[in-house]
């Protein structure tokens, strides 16, 4: 090994104007040129990390909360109201609107809340049959009171409860999907 | 005694775990890098010499931005503006990653410009340089070309319309030149087969020109050996020579160094601004291209009609033949400028006449009042597209969603039954269709209602396997869903 290592030397010898302490003086500022293009190496990575890594930072598939309307018009609720809502989903730089179904009632305790309308047995869309008062799926006759909760059939769990907000007296809900067929709510994401 | 001095100082400089003596044996690095570190520089090292790896340089940071940049960008002609406003406004450091591919583009043409000079000045292309000189011209061309594939990819107006004026003015080349422009163009008209072309040839073919180029402009310096000072015989250098490292090395860092940060401030406090989306419909829009083409831009305005041919093509054409066949027409081995009156005077000659026509461009834009409005107006839209937030796109899905806000009120009553029949849970919102179950969309053209009402009620063998129920609705409801079934296109 040590051969080899002297050959190397040799065939610098002849191009090399160094000496010992040139020598030296190489190693130092290849040690300084090494540290300084890592310096600037690693300060501009970082731009380039976090613009890589900008997903993970930041949601970009995202659900905005939908309106549903002023809360005046669900002072007086008897049944549950079904209303149509415009779900903006975030995906990148676009987003598609799609229009999901959901049902605005009162749950056991009197307070308003807005169920999805999607049955959480296989994800038939729940239609409110006035004349039963109930919501029965047409797939799979699951049935629900009009709170939501089960009553009967192959469901798992009651229909699924979304987060309300409210700003300037608006009703707004965040549309979500939840997984199927177990016995407790699980978000989709 | 030297010798072992040396060995001694090799081995304190790399530890002989084994794993340095290894590669080397397996790659023979050792020997590569001192190759490359050795290169002897007749003369010494030299600021002068600074501009070639500083070009490699910031190729490099070109194109490792330029690949971040694709992360996100699309190349079409109605996704690419949103894709890079969304770099630009939403991802982080965006704004910041473009700016600096942008002003690297400048800084590029600046180098390069001052690598050229120079050589020239220098007549570090005389004796066995020939190749080397017209590779680096070829290489000039290539970053020119660069420059200009890149300005379109935005796609907003800024970009649409000088793409518009500079392959508008390919089409000026007499015989071939409507030709020309189609095929530059991908079509008559700018859209967005040009901005697959133009992406195509900027991330891939131009690029790889551009590696093997410099490959071989390196190999050829190698090879002919540095040129040293302007006093130096360009066959056999006579005085004393150093090597490569670590002098010039440590300038030619420093200007790397110093381009890398300068580049980086100018785009951290000063981003390079996206416009409005390309509409090529706007008539009243000012082109005006990069700096950089700015003296061609102004040249092409003084030729017209039938002198055309000179202008554009025959002074330009013994222009780039003149200076490609340099090595060949100037023999002389005599390096020094001063020595040089023809030489030198010809290359002042054509930079004051290219600074001058793009100093010339700017003195008329600037006193004709109508331009200078336009243009001072489109800055200002600039500005205020830039201070808007991200608007995203509208998916395709959304939009058939969307056009199901109908005229006619049999379908949209059609709707509500779709959705109240959960035919939307399978069948997707607007029946576009998902995983469980088939499209509804052009099913119209396939059957009759007549059909599709005794579908409904008999679904056939395979519907009942893939679990669609039979439909049972009073006839009114049944009708409405056809009407709505149909208008789905």
């Amino acid at each position: 090994m040590s051969g080899r290592t002297d050959s190397g030397n040799m065939s610098r010898g002849k191009s090399s104007i160094s000496g010992p302490r040139s020598s030296e003086r190489r190693s130092f500022l290849g040690a300084l040129l090494a540290l300084g293009s890592c310096c600037i190496g690693a300060l501009l990575s970082i731009p380039l990390i976090r613009f890589a890594l900008f997903p993970l930072l930041r949601r970009t598939t995202d659900l905005e909360p939908s309106p549903l309307g002023p809360l005046i018009d669900f002072s007086s609720l008897s049944e549950p109201l079904s209303k149509t809502i415009q779900v903006e989903q975030v995906d990148g730089w676009r987003k598609e609107v799609s229009e999901k179904t959901v049902y605005v009632t009162k749950d056991s305790h009197g307070q308003l809340c807005v169920l999805s309308s999607i049955c959480p047995h296989l994800g038939c869309t729940l239609p409110w049959v006035g004349s039963k008062n109930e919501f029965v799926c047409p797939c799979h006759g699951a049935v629900f009171a009009p709170d939501g909760s089960r009553v009967s059939g192959p469901a798992r769990r009651g229909m699924d409860t979304l987060k309300t907000t409210t700003k300037d007296g608006q009703l707004l809900v965040r549309f979500q999907n939840f997984r199927q067929l177990v016995a407790d709510k699980e978000v989709m994401d | 005694m030297h010798s072992t001095d040396r060995s001694e100082d090799d081995a304190s400089r790399s530890p002989q775990t084994g794993f340095r003596a290894w590669l080397n044996r397996r790659t023979g690095v050792d020997s590569l890098l001192r190759t490359a570190l050795d290169e002897p520089i007749p003369g010494g090292a030299r600021l002068a010499y600074i501009f070639g790896s500083g070009l490699l340089f910031i190729f490099l940071s070109q194109i490792i931005t330029g690949i971040f940049l694709a992360l996100y960008y699309v190349p079409a002609a109605d996704h690419a503006h949103t894709t890079v406003a969304y770099m630009t406004k939403v991802v982080t450091a965006g704004s910041f990653l473009r700016s600096l591919h942008s002003y690297g583009a400048s800084a590029m043409v600046i180098v390069l410009l001052l690598h050229l000079s120079q050589t020239y000045v220098y007549g570090a292309y005389k004796g066995r340089r020939e190749l080397l000189w017209i590779s680096g011209c070829v290489l000039f061309g290539l970053v020119m070309a660069m420059a200009f594939s890149g300005y379109l990819l935005p796609w907003d107006q800024r970009a649409y319309f000088a793409t518009a004026v500079g392959t508008n003015a390919i089409g000026e080349v007499p015989l071939v030149g409507g030709m020309l422009t189609r095929l530059v163009r991908g079509g008559t008209e700018m859209g967005t087969l040009t901005i697959s072309r133009f992406f195509v040839a900027h991330v891939f073919f131009i690029p790889a020109c551009i590696f093997a180029l410099v490959a071989s402009h390196i190999f050829l310096f190698r090879n002919a050996g540095a040129a040293g000072p302007a006093t130096e015989n360009p066959y056999k250098p006579t005085s004393k020579s150093e090597p490569f490292y670590p002098r010039q090395v440590f300038m030619d860092l420093s200007l790397t160094a110093l381009l890398l940060v300068g580049l980086g401030l100018l785009a951290f406090f000063v981003a390079v601004p996206l416009g409005p989306a390309a509409d090529p419909a706007n008539a009243q829009y000012v082109p005006r291209p990069e700096w950089y083409y700015l003296p061609i831009f102004q040249w092409l305005k003084y030729w017209h009609g039938s002198a055309a041919v000179i202008g554009i093509l025959l002074i330009p054409m013994i222009l780039i033949i003149a200076v490609i066949a340099l090595p060949f027409l100037d023999r002389s081995i005599e390096r020094r400028p001063w020595k040089r009156p023809v030489a030198i005077g010809a290359y002042a000659f054509v930079l004051f006449a290219l600074v001058g026509l793009g100093l010339r461009s700017q003195y008329v834009d600037k006193h004709d009042p109508g331009v200078a409005q336009q243009i001072a107006k489109q800055r200002i839209e600039e500005q205020e597209y830039m201070r808007k937030p991200f608007e995203p796109d509208l998916s395709p899905a959304s939009l058939a969603a969307a056009n199901v806000v109908l005229a006619d009120p049999l379908a949209a009553k059609g709707k509500t039954v779709f959705v109240a029949q959960s035919c939307n849970a399978c069948h997707g919102d607007a029946g576009i269709g998902t995983v469980v179950a088939p499209a509804l969309v052009g099913m119209s053209v396939k059957f009759t209602s007549d059909q599709l009402t005794d579908l409904f009620k008999h679904p056939t063998a395979k519907m009942n396997a893939g679990g669609m129920p039979p439909v049972e609705l009073p006839p009114d409801d049944m009708k409405a869903l056809i009407a709505y079934l149909e208008s789905l296109k």
